[in-house]
């Protein structure tokens, strides 16, 4: 078929007229979602930004009972706290008050599914960032009456939007934050050495 | 010269643009002073654009040079400090005007048909304002700029599903770091070219419908004719050279205040730059007390006030964003059949002296440390923001019938009103004392009764509103 057996009535020419305006804005918006994804894309972690997350090595030797160690790992800060034999007797009686007691919610490794939320039993392992909005929240390892509250067992205090947690790092109830601390995937590499970044090995 | 203009209007509108626009623009004549800040507003973004190109030609925006290029600007530049205190200074004063020019907005009902979409144009220039000011806070890498910016793109992760990913797309990596401060320096220096373009669209939005004054009526509705021209409402006079110099004596007043604060008190005490902001950004630690800049803690004190809830934070966020979102629907929530705050009655008046209030103590809440009985506070003057908005229909229609999406707001109000005083004697473990309880449910069914019941059992009578501008 030849143009010339179309007889050019104006209806005619409207339909393939439409038609080529149909096709051009399609092809026209189909171009620019196209160039969208590699603009949008570039703003997404750079490769060097996803590298920058290898394991880091922590010596706890020289950790005292009570104390706390910050070191920062993927750039944000992770504690490492030695409990007391009295801090660990408390978290037992504290289910009534936490959303999480038993640690359901998927904010650790298996390992570190118990009651204290560690590997070993002293020793929390806890990535010091709120769940709420991010602050990181202060060690608070006092017992009994503080400024914030009235029966303080020990625990961490987010001072932005006054989240509380437990010395296992499990979120009270009636505070904004919603999740219990996470729990960095760990492992010991001797008894004075921890590797923060990388899972213990099943045993 | 005139062969210039002649030249010039042939090939570009210049001479009916010049007419148009400024001086047979008709304005009212009783512009009082509310009327100040629209023109100031527009000075501040002028001063703000200048001194960010100054400043940009010596701020290095790296994680590990930021800081000390501020600190090089305050020191060895010369008149440095001055440009970076214009600019901080700026920033806030830039708030400070734009909440009295909306202030004025509300009081004389300017966002009200035909005006609705000068409003809405508005209310998006606030908007990219907050963007911008929070792009900008990063920028000096103190630990209030990371730990701001840390809490501001979290919010962003609350969302379901797609919050991870979006946070980090919007951070370029898993934390605020050097990528994050060198993209928000990017956007920083861009979005005053888009708010510069919104402020185009609002003014043109604007000189398609006129001007509102403080009566609330309509010039071009009234009688015609006035000493320059037969056609043009009695009621108007010329934008030039009246409110060219009205506006000038604004500008010279309000740079008197603006310099005295940049030469006396560029801090503010904390308000306009914050104490731990003069500590470089440290990633491990939190400062002892996080509050963002004052013209964000009305929201802030929004978002802390809401409580996690089905294991999720989502609630405060979504809060905040209605917060905002409501003043776009503003215009269709007014039914009151006058426009001013002149002619409306009584209940009204009462709504809108709260509205202030309560968007003041809530900015007051937002810098405070959270403890129970400010967060009891602070849900109590969240909920009256809300009800402000969601009772507008209620208390705003003189008489008329409620239309159904008005009963759905009211239907809301009370049920929001029931979940708060529910959750404050039951849900909340630990909470406040019986006293706070019952003043606060007292208040609280007091408001709903005075804004959204009452005004429906006895509609509020409105003023006459006379034909012709009063003073």
């Amino acid at each position: 078929m030849t143009d010339e057996d179309v007889e050019m009535t104006e209806e005619n020419v409207n339909t393939k007229r439409r038609l080529l305006t149909i096709a051009t804005t399609g092809f026209g918006l189909a171009g620019a979602a196209g160039l969208a994804v590699p603009f949008a894309g570039s703003l997404l972690p750079s490769e060097r930004a996803k590298a920058a997350g290898a394991p880091i090595e922590v010596d706890i030797s020289k950790l005292e009972p009570g104390q706390q160690v910050t070191v920062e790992w993927r750039g944000k800060p992770v504690w490492i706290i030695q409990r007391t034999p009295e801090a660990l007797e408390l978290l037992q009686g504290m289910a009534d008050r936490l959303i999480d007691p038993d640690s359901n919610s998927n904010q650790q490794p298996e390992y570190a599914q118990n009651p204290t939320r560690s590997i070993r039993q002293d020793i929390l392992v806890l990535v010091g960032i709120c769940t709420h909005l991010g602050c990181s929240p202060q060690y608070h390892p006092e017992i009994g009456s503080v400024t914030f509250d009235e029966d303080w067992r020990g625990g961490f205090l987010c001072v932005c939007h006054g989240s509380k947690f437990d010395l296992a790092g499990r979120v009270y109830a009636g505070v904004p934050a919603p999740n219990n601390l996470e729990v960095p995937p760990h492992r010991y590499l001797d008894d004075n050495r921890i590797l923060i970044g990388l899972d213990q090995e099943a045993s | 010269m005139k062969a210039l203009m002649q030249w010039i209007d042939e090939r570009f509108p210049l001479s009916s643009v010049v007419r148009e626009h400024i001086t047979e623009y008709y304005a009212p004549k009783n512009f009082n002073f509310w009327y100040f800040f629209g023109s100031l507003a527009t000075l501040v973004l002028v001063l703000q654009i200048v001194t960010g190109i100054l400043l940009a030609m010596n701020y290095k925006p790296d994680a590990d040079l930021a800081f000390a290029s501020v600190e090089y600007i305050m020191r060895d530049v010369w008149g440095g400090w001055f440009v970076r205190y214009m600019h901080s200074t700026g920033a806030s004063m830039f708030f400070v005007v734009i909440y009295l020019h909306m202030f004025r907005a509300l009081m004389y009902g300017s966002y009200r048909s035909p005006r609705e979409l000068i409003w809405i144009i508005g209310m998006v220039i606030y908007l990219a304002m907050m963007v911008s000011a929070f792009l900008g806070y990063l920028l000096p890498w103190g630990q209030m700029s990371y730990w701001g910016a840390q809490v501001i793109v979290n919010l962003f992760e609350t969302l379901p599903i797609i919050g991870g990913p979006l946070s980090e797309w919007i951070r370029g990596d898993y934390v605020i770091s050097d990528i994050t401060l060198n993209r928000f320096y990017a956007l920083h220096y861009l979005v005053p070219f888009i708010l510069a373009g919104l402020v185009f669209l609002h003014l043109v939005a604007l000189h398609k419908t006129g001007s509102n004054n403080p009566d609330g009526i309509e010039i071009k509705k009234g009688p015609k004719g006035n000493r320059w021209s037969d056609s043009a409402p009695k009621d108007g006079i010329p934008f030039h050279p009246y409110y060219t110099v009205k506006d000038l004596l604004g500008a010279v007043v309000f740079m008197a205040i603006f310099l005295a604060i940049v030469f006396f008190m560029p801090e503010m005490f904390g308000f306009f730059i914050e104490k731990p902001n003069f500590e470089p950004a440290n990633p491990l630690k939190t400062p002892e007390h996080i509050a963002p800049v004052w013209y964000f803690t009305p929201y802030y004190a929004i978002l802390r006030a809401i409580p996690s809830f089905a294991g999720t934070q989502v609630w405060g966020v979504l809060a905040m964003f209605i917060s905002i979102a409501l003043f776009f629907v503003l215009p269709w929530l007014d039914r009151s059949p006058v426009r001013s705050v002149r002619y409306k009655g009584p209940t009204t008046r009462l709504a809108l002296g709260l509205f202030v209030i309560t968007f003041l103590v809530l900015g007051w809440l937002g810098i405070q440390p959270p403890t129970t009985s400010l967060t009891i506070m602070s849900q109590f003057f969240t909920l009256l923001y809300m009800l402000f908005f969601l009772l507008f229909p209620c208390f705003s229609s003189a008489g008329q019938p409620l239309p159904l999406f008005a009963k759905g707001l009211l239907a809301i109000s009370i049920f929001s009103v029931l979940a708060t005083i529910v959750y404050w004697w039951f849900l909340w473990s630990g909470g406040p004392t019986f006293t706070q309880k019952i003043s606060y449910t007292a208040l609280t069914v007091l408001v709903l009764y005075l804004l959204g019941i009452k005004p429906l059992i006895k509609p509020e009578l409105t003023k006459t509103v006379p034909e012709r501008l009063t003073k």
